[in-house]
């Protein structure tokens, strides 16, 4: 791998680029196209040269005509694997199976700030596009040039040029010996989304089989010769604080190696239920310091709030409320909830004098490579982090815990490493999506126009703050906390959070001035994508139709991530006890790539979502958490699953965003009202029904 | 001891109360079989024992030593796919597919009992597996698509 650490070592000039790669045809993007053009105009000569961070990616079609397609994000689930190398295939105009997709590894990736944030397909995808079509471009004038003819009657079909007069040129053999290396041409003609043929089709995920027969190797499956097992001694809560640690009997177990480094202790053995063994057997002795519970955790929130961040703030909402006859004031509060990504932190480390592999499962994998730069203080060209396609992230994967811990264990052990979190450590030392309590105001016209709107949330972060109905008088802060215990990003971040408090208050006021809730929203909505989704699920739900004994129905709608997404709920409750009946869910991202993954996507996250509004919460007694194993804390099963339709709104005509998000933001406040609507009862409070779904 | 493993005899050195899951993956390097929670309750680990699905993780090696074992790496016969992971290949149900090994053998066992569920049935059975990506909708078409097969 020494050739591919040079790659980036000082920017790349083209010279090095074809020494590296081979020979063969390439088209780079750079985070700034601008300056690619300026530089290749100046000239082919070696001081043509790209920093490593303006490199955003690259397809390189090499001589066998095999194109290798370099990005730094990754796939934890998202299934980008397969919607990137759709386009790419279609703008180049070749089959799935010639493109190889290199992702998320730092020797031989450009640099990425990382996969989250829905941005893959918003930034990624188009970029791409752009590449692969100029690309297309580029072996098209080749074809032009070889023949001596004009562009014009050539056309790119299925990996070859051909000529109108019948005649035709393989890819590899244009690429024969040539040293191309081209920015993107930004004025490049794309495949306009109505002649698409691989796009937008349904693609099975690629390497589909290695999946279902078990041969994928995620990160907790590899193994290098001479690899030993790490495990790592944790604190016995938040907060607490090693005093002393007698490891002697945990030293005595044969084949037990014992790291200590201060307050970091770890245990290295042949395998992980010997290490595990060894780790029982240290007898630490903690301080540990007053810590909030779940009982006090709202109060905290509201007592430590720092100076409020305004995020919006115009007209007088004090003015307005002072007037008004309809004011509905209210408070929510959302609990910690954890990822629980099925396969938990888990990372491999390899050092070879002073070089370091580490193979971990992270969204971030050159911010990992940052985090071991700093740790170990080795110059970031010696450590390269591969991200094999991971068991999913939902946004919860965005550090290198594992990755630094195994790193450490295997330079004290001068062997490699591999550190796989259990599921309690991924329970009790992950981060968690942040608590938080939100206080709303807001005023109501006879006329049912929302007249001022204030909103402040304590913790849960800033997005999804901004109300996308129009409100003349708006006062909206978020007051940040220092979280007493970690938090971190989650699917689609404080959007859950701040929609709930929305939609729910929305829907209350509606009731308020006995207004049905989807007029109301109509009324105050301009937006007309938002509009368009929001009927979209009111008419497959049949929004009118005669409700049973005992059901209810609800409704929320909300623009996050680039996406627009509207869900209704019945929800049926009987006994006390809630049952979800149906969800009907209307969702726009724009132009659509891979119809099958993109309605899987907004399943997987309603029902994700499912779980954080039912049932999902982090349980804490002085800084130690009490629900630690998927036993006591409960996340969606089979049949937790209701009847589901899906309304996909396509529109060719506004370019692809991501998916991932923003579908998770509406289902808990139209179960909220859905209830409401059976019963009368307003619950605040997510999860709503935590105790075995009794209301 | 003595183990066999998808029609395999294997002879290793590990303690008995070794979980049967950690042997598959660190002795085996048989590691289709995954780790998702260690207590029983995801099914990610779900291996066949003498045909009927068991936790490997909560499986002491020491028990099974004169079973037949099958894993996910056991299931294709001759380079051909089983029926079930045909049917999963072509639905195409999963995200991440950390949970694909485990959905997989459970509903193997599940179609070797009863061949053909109803969908409460399907439900019933699978209620022990998580797909934390939560394909459930997807998952339950590869199922009854493997009926078919
Ligand atoms: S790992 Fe065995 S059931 Fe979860
Ligand atoms: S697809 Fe990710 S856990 Fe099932």
């Amino acid at each position: 791998m020494e050739k591919e650490h040079e790659l980036f070592e000082t920017g790349l000039t083209r010279r090095r680029f074809f020494h590296l790669m081979g020979s063969g045809v390439a088209v780079v993007l750079t985070a700034s196209d601008l300056f690619a053009l300026t530089i290749f105009n100046a000239g082919d000569k070696e001081n043509n040269i790209y920093a490593d961070d303006e490199i955003a990616a690259w397809i390189h079609i090499n001589p066998n005509g095999i194109i290798t397609v370099y990005t730094g994000k990754v796939e934890v689930g998202q299934n980008i694997r397969t919607s990137l190398s759709q386009v790419v295939a279609e703008e180049l105009r070749v089959s799935l199976n010639t493109i190889e997709m290199i992702m998320g590894d730092t020797s031989l990736t450009p640099y990425d700030r990382g996969t989250y944030g829905s941005l893959t397909t918003p930034n990624m995808s188009p970029q791409l596009r752009k590449a692969a079509a100029s690309l297309r471009e580029t072996l098209i004038e080749m074809a032009a040039a070889f023949w001596k003819t004009s562009t014009s009657s050539l056309k790119a079909r299925d990996g070859k040029v051909i000529h109108s007069n019948g005649k035709s040129i393989t890819y590899s053999e244009l690429t024969k010996g040539k040293k191309i290396l081209k920015p993107v041409n930004d004025k490049v003609t794309l495949t306009s989304p109505d002649q698409w043929k691989v796009a937008g089709q349904s693609i099975p995920k690629i390497n589909g089989r290695d999946f279902i027969t078990g041969k994928h190797m995620y990160t907790s499956d590899l193994k290098v010769p001479g690899m030993l097992y790490g495990k790592i001694m944790r604190a016995p809560s938040y907060g607490a604080t090693l005093i002393s640690a007698d490891t002697s009997k945990a030293k005595s177990i044969a084949g037990i190696t014992v790291v200590e480094e201060k307050d970091f202790i770890g245990v290295i053995g042949p395998d992980s239920q010997t290490a595990e063994t060894a780790l029982w057997e240290i007898n630490a002795q903690w301080k540990t310091t007053p810590q909030p519970s779940n009982n006090t955790i709202f109060s905290y929130l509201k007592e430590n709030a720092q100076a409020a961040r305004s995020e919006s703030n115009f007209g007088s909402v004090e003015k307005i409320f002072n007037e008004s006859k309809d004011v509905l004031t209210q408070t929510f509060f959302i609990d910690y909830i954890a990822h629980v990504p099925l396969e938990p932190r888990a990372a491999l480390a390899q050092w070879e004098g002073n070089n370091l592999t580490v193979w971990t499962g992270t969204q971030r994998p050159f911010a990992v490579q940052e985090q071991l730069e700093q740790l170990f203080g080795i110059p970031k060209n010696n450590i390269r982090v591969i991200m094999p396609d991971t068991g999913s992230g939902y946004g919860g994967k965005h550090t290198g815990d594992a990755a630094l811990e195994a790193a450490r264990l295997a330079k004290a052990a001068g062997k490699p490493v591999k550190v796989v979190w259990t599921r309690e450590e991924e329970f009790k030392w992950a981060y968690f999506r942040p608590a938080g309590v939100i206080e709303v105001k807001s005023a109501v016209n006879n006329e049912g126009i929302i007249t001022a709107w204030e909103f402040h949330n304590y913790n849960s972060g800033p997005a999804g703050l901004r109300i996308p109905y129009e409100v003349e008088n708006q006062k909206i802060e978020f007051h940040p906390v220092e979280s007493p215990l970690r938090q971190g990003s989650y699917r689609a971040l404080a959007g859950v959070a701040n929609v709930f408090a929305r939609e729910c208050q929305i829907n209350d006021l509606a009731n308020l001035r006995k207004i049905d809730p989807v007029t109301f929203r109509l009324k105050n909505l301009k937006d007309d994508r938002l509009k368009n989704v929001l009927e979209a699920t009111v008419q497959a739900f049949g929004w009118s139709k005669v409700k049973p004994k005992d059901r209810g129905y609800g409704i929320a709608c909300a623009y996050e991530k680039g996406g627009y997404i509207a869900t209704a709920v019945e929800v049926e409750v009987s006994a006390g006890e809630v049952k979800i009946v149906s969800i009907v869910a209307a969702f726009e991202c724009g132009k659509i790539i891979n119809p099958r993954h993109l309605k899987s996507q907004v399943v997987g996250c309603l029902l994700q979502g499912l779980g954080g509004a039912m049932f999902e919460a982090i349980e804490f007694k002085d800084g130690k958490i009490i629900n630690p194993s998927m036993a006591n804390y409960r996340v969606p099963r089979f049949k937790d699953v209701p009847a589901i339709d899906i309304v996909l709104l396509d529109r060719p005509d506004i370019a692809s965003t991501g998916a991932g998000e923003a579908p998770i933001v509406t289902i808990a406040p139209a179960i909220r009202q859905a209830i409401f609507d059976a019963t009368n009862k307003k619950l605040n409070q997510l999860p709503l029904v935590p105790n075995g779904l009794k209301v | 001891m003595q183990l066999h493993v998808n029609g395999k005899e294997y002879s290793i050195e590990v303690s008995g109360n070794t979980t049967l899951l950690t042997t598959l993956r660190e002795h085996l390097d048989l590691t289709g079989s995954k780790y998702g929670c260690g207590e029983g309750v995801c099914g990610a680990c779900t291996v066949l024992i003498n045909g009927v699905p068991v936790r490997s993780c909560i499986t002491p090696v020491g028990s099974v030593q004169n079973k037949e074992i099958t894993t996910i790496e056991g299931l294709e016969q001759n380079g051909k796919l089983h029926p079930v992971q045909e049917a999963f290949l072509e639905v195409d149900p999963f995200q991440c597919a950390y949970c694909a090994s485990g959905m997989v053998m459970s509903s193997v066992a599940l179609l070797n009992r009863n061949p053909s569920p109803s969908k409460q049935e399907i439900m019933d059975a699978m209620q022990s597996n998580i797909c934390r990506c939560c394909t459930y909708p997807d998952l339950v078409e590869a199922i009854v698509k493997s009926i078919k097969k």
